[in-house]
């Protein structure tokens, strides 16, 4: 949280301000090492790529069949058949390649990726996530690969607003929401903070200037602990 | 000699029967195979499976096939995206049977059906609605969903390169869903942008071979438009 904490001078617990979706996705890209493989799911963790400097060879995975996935093209170089999950054009890097769906979802399934970042509308104290659904009574909802890569990948981090539009926490005992995967979750990042998911509950790990363990339990269902 | 390569969209798609179960491959329009899926709207089989990663767009394609009351139930990922109106509306209306699948099941069912497994366990989905009703079990610790393999009647393919055996290549993206259908289905119809000679595809290149391929329409390049 350098480069958020080093513009912002807030002291109270009243201005804490919030991390944008850019500063989250900075955020999240900071605590990524050289050499691992990733997948990002939609929204805000899409973002992340932009803020991964080229020079650190990060390798990234798009579940409809791309290893080694680089940057949007510029208009005057958009290949047609070159899009990624969220069927956005893409452009592939020196080293990457192709390869079908059953292949594709084997590096998920098979635990070859280092990391799996999903946004969430929800994600437990004992690391159940829930990202698919929006309630019980959606009988139609869209889940892709997030089940897939929830289950697979050899560690899952969650970013997303700490609380709902309407100010209800997201970080909560127990989902309300229909789940995706069961105690998956490792890691949150939130406008907030950032809290690990330990055997004990959620360990806040840093917290946006301005903000208080105080204020931040407020706006969190589950007990939060600390270091 | 062989020669899988047909000269008509009525021979390509002779026999599809009504009630077949249709792999129609192509994540959103990328690799989809639309020639065909024109021509199945034409041939007129109805009270179709289709399995396919998304449930169409717009008004064309698969869209269109469902808008004509063609399709009775859809096996899919991820129904619901931007301009799914024909979808949603005949869900809505209960005039359309839909089973989600984990995008990583759904491509495993597949190839299982094509490798001869019958069966698999696999911990996504575990705890979740879409394994209510499965048998579950424990295996090296983790808790297993048993999930069925998923064969076709049907595959409806969409390629870059074909030769007259069938071998084939695809472009980039456009790849996906496309060789897992090929391996699973009974009968497997291939759109081809190029029809190449016998031995011009490298066979190191070659991604799906003939074996898997019963017949091959060439439909020659047109700028896709934008994927949806």
């Amino acid at each position: 949280m350098s480069e958020v904490a080093s513009t912002s001078q807030i002291t109270s617990v009243s201005t804490a301000k919030p991390m944008n979706r850019g500063q989250m996705a900075a955020r999240v890209a900071g605590d990524i090492p050289e050499g691992w493989f990733v997948n990002l799911g939609i929204g805000i963790p899409t973002l992340i790529a932009d803020h991964v400097p080229t020079e650190r060879e990060v390798i990234f995975q798009s579940e409809n069949g791309l290893l080694g996935m680089g940057p949007a093209p510029t208009a005057d170089k958009i290949e047609p058949f070159l899009i990624n999950a969220g069927k956005q054009h893409v452009t592939l890097r020196a080293g990457g390649s192709f390869m079908h769906h059953a292949d594709s979802f084997s590096m998920i399934r098979g635990g070859h990726l280092d990391l799996c970042v999903l946004g969430a509308f929800e994600v437990a104290e004992n690391g159940d996530i829930a990202n698919w659904a929006t309630s019980e009574n959606d009988t139609a909802p869209a889940v892709g690969g997030a089940m897939d890569l929830a289950a697979g990948a050899k560690r899952l981090w969650a970013v997303m607003e700490h609380v709902t539009k309407d100010g209800r926490p997201r970080l909560v005992r127990r989902c309300s929401y229909p789940v995706t995967a069961l105690g998956a979750v490792s890691r949150v990042y939130t406008n907030l903070a950032v809290l690990d998911v330990t055997a004990a509950g959620f360990l806040v790990r840093e917290m946006v200037p301005g903000m208080t363990l105080a204020a931040l339990q407020a706006v969190t269902e589950a007990p939060l602990l600390t270091a | 000699m062989i020669d899988k390569v047909v000269a008509s969209m009525a021979e390509a798609m002779a026999g599809v029967t009504d009630g077949a179960v249709i792999l129609l491959g192509g994540f959103g329009s990328v690799g989809q195979p639309d020639a065909l899926l024109d021509g199945l709207i034409e041939h007129g089989a109805k009270h179709l499976t289709v399995v396919a990663n998304n449930a169409g767009t717009g008004h064309v394609g698969l869209a269109r096939l469902m808008e004509l009351g063609r399709v009775k139930r859809i096996i899919c990922s991820f129904p619901r995206s931007a301009g799914s109106v024909v979808f949603e509306e005949l869900y809505r209306a209960g005039r359309l049977e839909l089973e989600i699948v984990p995008q990583g099941t759904l491509a495993e069912r597949m190839r299982a059906a094509g490798a001869g497994i019958p069966a698999f366990f696999t911990p996504t989905g575990y705890g979740t609605k879409l394994a209510e009703g499965k048998e579950t079990r424990e295996i090296g610790g983790r808790m297993c969903v048993l999930e069925q393999a998923l064969q076709g009647d049907v595959a409806l393919v969409e390629a870059w390169q074909a030769d007259r055996w069938g071998n084939l290549t695809y472009k980039q993206s456009a790849r996906n869903f496309n060789p897992v259908m090929a391996a699973a289905a009974k009968l497997t119809i291939v759109q081809a942008q190029h029809i190449v000679p016998l031995g011009s595809i490298d066979p190191e290149a070659v991604v799906t071979p003939g074996i898997y391929v019963d017949r091959v329409l060439h439909i020659p390049y047109l700028a896709k438009a934008q994927p949806q």
